[in-house]
């Protein structure tokens, strides 16, 4: 799957499943000062990337997702190995 | 001091559209719409109408508070908007005011969400915010989280007497010193799947399908069970030398508080009424009343066979005789059904808006007399009165028992 695709996809996903603001959502927009994501919100939106994306995504690994663009580029790796 | 009023209920989602639907005998009970209920024994409740979640709230923070919390949220700013009382962030007064919601339940439609969640996909697909959704007492803490709120701020889940219980703590905390101000009352959701499931397989709940607005019917022969309602009530309580001093306008005085326990069943309620005439008695006692100044009853007023025979004799060993057939008796569930954790709260505010208009709200559907309910009930019409106390009555499934008196706006500025 393209970037481009997974950024279309999740971008519906953060509007619909989230309630973000689809104006603010860019590849840099930080999820925590920028999106106003709570600690609660990042756990919504890891099950949100999960089930949209069919992947599975760690603690571990969550924890360096910060910023819209982080998420992409770690579904991207996880559907291209 | 009371200082404000609140509602959010099946007859109306402000306090005038609810009074004037109460004046009017209009039921608020129709077709179960909140979830498909075609196989249910029961297919009627009260449900709040015209309550779109983003009108009040944003869309992000709706998704996190259940309809529940909502109510009781929406009951709670008319309130204060009502008493004028508004608190910045770092007013030096927060700390002396505080909420005190009760709930039969809580958040059941997070519950039954979730729950549905957890059996379909498993543990790890339930929702992070469902917990704070569900607990009973997030709707105190979204109240103080929105208006600034450091003081007391409690739950009390104490079935159907919930609220009344809220009211008369509240009230408790300010007499003593530990708040100024006080916002309290209850609030239930409830009329879900396992709600109605669960009331129906207890046989609780009417059957009057074809019929929903005379399925309420407290204290007549024909009544088959009670309908469940839903929605909020909330007071601003106050102390009084607060209150005059900023020159609010004084509404009325929560001044009598009595409580019981029945100590007999899980659910049915002590027969004789024994149980709720020592909470009653206690009320009176607690505003130095006796039962000749009582001039209105609200009662609890199910719509059950028990409640209603029960209640109605205690009545009679709370108010003796003589006092008890003078004495008007209304049940505005008959209107708006059941609400629960939330009833005290609304129905202590019917006794106050009674008081203090001189209008007694009907008991609607009265159309064949028991012999074991033989009191003045208002029988189907509201009618002037004039009365400056009013006791209203609120029991819960474990036995509770819980009477409140209120005083009008006229005693209360003496």
């Amino acid at each position: 799957m393209e970037k481009t695709e997974i950024e279309t996809r999740l971008r519906d996903v953060l509007v619909s499943e989230l309630g973000l603001d689809a104006d603010k959502i860019n590849r840099s927009a930080n999820f925590e000062t920028d999106l106003d994501v709570d600690s609660l919100g990042v756990v919504e939106l890891l099950m949100a990337m999960e089930d949209e994306f069919g992947v599975k995504i760690p603690d571990d690994e969550a924890e360096h997702i910060h910023t819209v663009g982080e998420a992409i580029d770690l579904v991207h790796g996880k559907l291209n190995v | 001091m009371v200082t404000g009023l609140g509602v959010v209920t099946p007859v109306g989602n402000d306090v005038e559209s609810f009074w004037s639907a109460l004046v009017a005998g209009r039921s608020g009970i129709g077709p179960i719409t909140h979830f498909d209920a075609s196989n249910y024994r029961t297919r009627i409740a009260g449900e709040v109408k015209g309550f779109n979640p983003e009108q009040h709230f944003e869309k992000r923070e709706a998704r996190r508070i259940d309809p529940y919390s909502q109510y009781f949220m929406v009951a709670c700013r008319q309130a204060l908007a009502q008493a004028d009382i508004k608190y910045g962030p770092d007013d030096p007064e927060n700390a002396s005011a505080g909420v005190m919601v009760g709930a039969g339940f809580g958040g059941m439609n997070a519950f039954v969400e979730e729950i549905t969640v957890l059996l379909k996909r498993g543990p790890e697909r339930v929702s992070p915010t469902g917990i704070p959704k569900i607990i009973a007492n997030m709707a105190a803490g979204l109240v103080s989280i929105e208006h600034n709120l450091l003081g007391p701020v409690s739950c009390v889940v104490t079935a159907c007497s919930a609220s009344a219980n809220a009211l008369g703590d509240a009230a408790e905390l300010i007499r003593r010193g530990a708040a100024d101000v006080m916002v309290a009352g209850g609030a239930e959701a409830a009329i879900t799947t396992y709600g109605v499931a669960g009331f129906n397989q207890a046989r609780a709940l009417s059957i009057r399908n074809d019929e929903p607005e005379k399925a309420s019917r407290p204290f007549d022969a024909e009544r088959d069970g009670f309908v469940m309602g839903e929605g909020a009530g909330a007071v601003v309580l106050e102390d009084r030398d607060r209150a005059i001093e900023r020159g609010a306008t004084i509404l009325g005085e929560l001044i009598g508080y009595g409580m019981s326990a029945d100590a007999y069943h899980i659910t049915l309620p002590r027969p004789g009424g024994t149980g709720a005439a020592r909470a009653m008695s206690a009320a009176m006692r607690d505003g130095g009343l006796e039962p000749g100044n009582i001039s209105y009853i609200n009662a609890h007023g199910t719509s059950t066979e028990a409640n209603d025979a029960g209640e109605t004799a205690a009545i009679k060993i709370a108010m003796g005789k003589e006092e008890a057939y003078r004495v008007p008796i209304s049940s505005t569930k008959s209107m708006t059904g059941h609400i629960l954790g939330g009833a005290g709260a609304v129905e202590a505010i019917v006794s106050l808006l009674a008081l203090n208009r001189g209008i007694l709200p009907p008991t609607i559907n009265q159309e064949h007399p028991d012999p074991e309910c033989d009191l003045d009930y208002v029988a189907n019409a509201a009618r002037p009165f004039t009365g400056e106390y009013a006791m209203s009555n609120s029991f819960g499934f474990g036995g509770h028992n819980v009477a409140l008196v209120l005083g009008s706006e006229r005693v209360a500025r003496e």
